[in-house]
């Protein structure tokens, strides 16, 4: 009899211990898996890349490696700008590996092709480096947050300051695709709204040779602002031609999507006056100076934005998961988009809002001149933060059914 | 004065920048068609031998203090040195077989290349500037042209035509001619033509490299540069038939022409104007403008 009782006991214990069990493994595979898809080899290779890994491997190792006890891993691969490899390796994480949560680095098409899958899969996608505003937008999943910048904001932010700040006659050149058309036609929309107007626009092919004979035509439209709505290797093209040329003396340069790699590749000399915008510069406060040096010293030049937001995505939802105590996707969504204040180095009082946009300050930047940059990196002075909620899309203009 | 509503001034300010870009193509089709005029390899790895070019004049202005002038001598002669061991170590295992071999074989350089310079540098480019005596630009009446331009287009013409004299009217030109067409009989001569073609494929490279060097100051040197440049050049030489000499000279300046034309009219489509041309060209000489039906 007693035996038996004690049996039960034990049995019932046991039963309970299990259901308690279930109850604390709330983190799948009791490891935390981050995977990490950017093009590590390409034309984007330089902005994000192995730079973005660097960051986030730095996130993860300011967790000590570990979160509510459980290790934290990361899974990296090179998308190879190719939309449907980037489409079936994410469903590949997920499905076989384990993968919690996707970050997903540049190129907006492979972006795009990665958060449908990560809305299959119902698991969280953080989009960094993209600049196409459909992430959010006509294409907001309920999965998808869009974390550093987007082509609206870009276009609100330049487009609006520059032409506060004196620049009313427009001339835009234009990469011939979709990235380069739509960052076009949002920047001279706000540069009418504000009162501005636009002369004319050149477009020409995606990687072009030469610039030069563009850029005559610019310079013909006699405007005061040159608008660049191109990116990467285009812009620093242009730009160069543009000097050559001696019209830089005339009209101001204004590049729509620019990083810091771009400067540095161009030098001051070529750069100096030209306004850009971008949601971080490493060296705006002390605790951005602070990451930037601790990130120079693994890949001996200074971070990119995306490199900032590579790093801050990671450690948010890192957050999340420790602030909720578990890694199921629709809590860690529901958590993220509760209007939980994000805060590290690279945001301050960032949200997330129900389109998937996560909310923060962007800034007007412009290069600064040979003679006032002090010290290696010192490119950009800060003409003017622009708060988030101005930055990024409206509720008037959204067409995301997650926020109707 | 207007032409299709295009002031004159500016349609002669774009003639003479397709001129320029022209000049590059020229240079560039001019070392690919003696290549395959000589040799009967389509050198894949031009692309990339012109990406070395840039890259050596900026490695040397930023290791050893080399000047321009200095590196466009030296530049490509290294790109020179470099295509004579791949010549020697790769190339002439497979002048037997079909031209597809030798295809496959360079664009396995080129992508080796590119590989090799993107991961040490980049993509981002390097910067490199227009050498002092160069720099500034001269009002030619309907446009200031950046001298450094003019010089790229006079370097181009003296180059390529120097060229096609050799190759056309000098002795040694003829011993090459000859010795593509009947290289045994040619070498009972006693003329060492293995060693002969050894130097052709060098020197053809050798223009990529002279190419690449004065593209440095105009375009960005970035691993990528020879690729966004090649298939233009491809399309170049068969236009102008393959191995023409002549022919890749005069169709490199002339297509600069017709996309800067292009690129006044309707600028989309300048990357494709090359193109367009192309397949006119072959649906009415297949062998190309100045080529040999055989």
């Amino acid at each position: 009899m007693k035996t038996q009782l004690k049996k039960v006991t034990i049995s019932i214990a046991a039963a309970l211990g299990m259901l308690s069990g279930a109850a604390h493994a709330q983190i799948s595979g009791d490891v935390v898996k981050i995977g990490f898809l950017t093009d590590l080899s390409g034309v984007y290779s330089d902005i994000d890349g192995q730079g973005g890994v660097e960051a986030i491997k730095m996130a993860i190792a300011d967790f000590g490696g570990t979160v509510n006890g459980k290790k934290i891993e990361l899974v990296t691969a090179d998308h190879q700008n190719k939309a449907d490899n980037a489409a079936s390796r994410a469903r590949e994480w997920f499905d076989q590996q384990g993968v919690d949560m996707l970050i997903g680095g540049t190129n907006s098409g492979v972006n795009l092709s990665m958060s449908k899958v990560a809305a299959e899969k119902k698991r969280p996608f953080i989009s960094i480096g993209p600049g196409t505003a459909r992430l959010t937008n006509e294409e907001c999943t309920p999965y998808t947050i869009h974390y550093a910048y987007d082509t609206v904001a870009l276009a609100k932010v330049t487009g609006s300051t520059v032409v506060k700040q004196g620049g009313k006659s427009w001339f835009f050149l234009t990469a011939d695709y979709a990235f380069g058309t739509s960052l076009e036609s949002d920047t001279s929309r706000v540069v009418k709204e504000q009162g501005g107007t636009v002369l004319g626009d050149v477009k020409h092919p995606l990687g072009a040779s030469d610039f030069s004979s563009f850029l005559l035509q610019a310079q013909s439209s006699k405007a005061q602002i040159l608008g660049l709505a191109n990116a990467g290797g285009d812009t620093v093209n242009s730009i160069k031609a543009a000097n050559e040329f001696g019209i830089t003396k005339t009209m101001k340069l204004a590049g729509l999507l620019m990083f810091i790699s771009d400067v540095h590749a161009l030098t001051l000399n070529l750069t100096q006056g030209m306004y850009l915008t971008d949601s971080w510069y490493w060296d705006q406060n002390d605790e951005s100076r602070k990451w930037a040096r601790r990130y120079f010293d693994k890949m001996k030049k200074m971070p990119t934005s995306l490199h900032a937001a590579d790093y801050s995505a990671a450690l948010q939802y890192l957050n999340a998961v420790k602030a909720t105590g578990t890694d199921d996707p629709d809590k860690i969504m529901a958590y993220l988009k509760s209007g939980t204040k994000l805060n590290d180095m690279y945001v301050k009082n960032g949200y997330v809002r129900a389109d998937g946009s996560m909310i923060h300050d962007m800034y007007l930047m412009q290069v600064k001149q040979q003679s006032e940059s002090k010290y290696p990196w010192d490119y950009y002075k800060v003409i003017q933060m622009i708060p988030g909620e101005q930055a990024f899309t409206t509720k008037a203009e959204t067409k995301c059914s997650l926020w109707k | 004065m207007e032409i299709f509503g295009v002031p004159l001034q500016a349609m002669m300010s774009q003639l003479l920048l397709g001129l320029v870009n022209g000049s590059f193509y020229a240079m560039l089709s001019l070392g690919l068609a003696v290549i395959f005029g000589l040799l009967n390899v389509i050198n894949f790895a031009h692309g990339a031998l012109y990406m070395l070019g840039a890259f050596f004049a900026w490695m040397g202005l930023t290791y050893f203090g080399l000047n321009y002038w200095e590196m466009l001598v030296l530049g490509p002669l290294a790109v020179g040195v470099f295509g004579v061991i791949i010549e020697r170590t790769m190339l002439r295992w497979i002048y037997k077989l079909d031209h597809l071999y030798g295809l496959l074989l360079t664009f396995g350089i080129t992508l080796m290349l590119e590989g090799a310079f993107r991961s040490a540098y980049g993509v981002s480019g390097q910067p490199y500037s227009v050498p002092d005596a160069l720099a500034g630009a001269t009002n030619v009446g309907f446009m200031f042209l950046p001298n450094y331009r003019a010089w790229v287009v006079l370097a181009s013409l003296i180059v390529c035509f120097a060229t096609w004299f050799v190759i056309e009217k000098t002795k040694i030109g003829s011993y090459l001619r000859a010795g593509t067409e009947n290289p045994k009989l040619v070498e009972a001569f006693g003329i060492n033509v293995p060693l002969m073609v050894t130097l052709t494929y060098g020197f053809g490279v050798a223009l990529a490299g002279l190419a690449g060097v004065l593209a440095a100051p105009v375009i960005q040197v970035s691993p990528l540069m020879g690729s966004n440049l090649i298939i233009v050049v491809f399309a170049v030489v068969v236009i102008g038939g393959m191995g023409s000499i002549m022919g890749s000279i005069v169709t490199g300046l002339g297509l600069g022409v017709i996309e800067g034309l292009t690129k006044v009219f309707y600028p989309q489509a300048s990357s494709t104007v090359v193109f367009i041309v192309m397949a006119i060209v072959l649906m009415i000489r297949p062998a190309g403008l100045f080529g040999r039906e055989r």
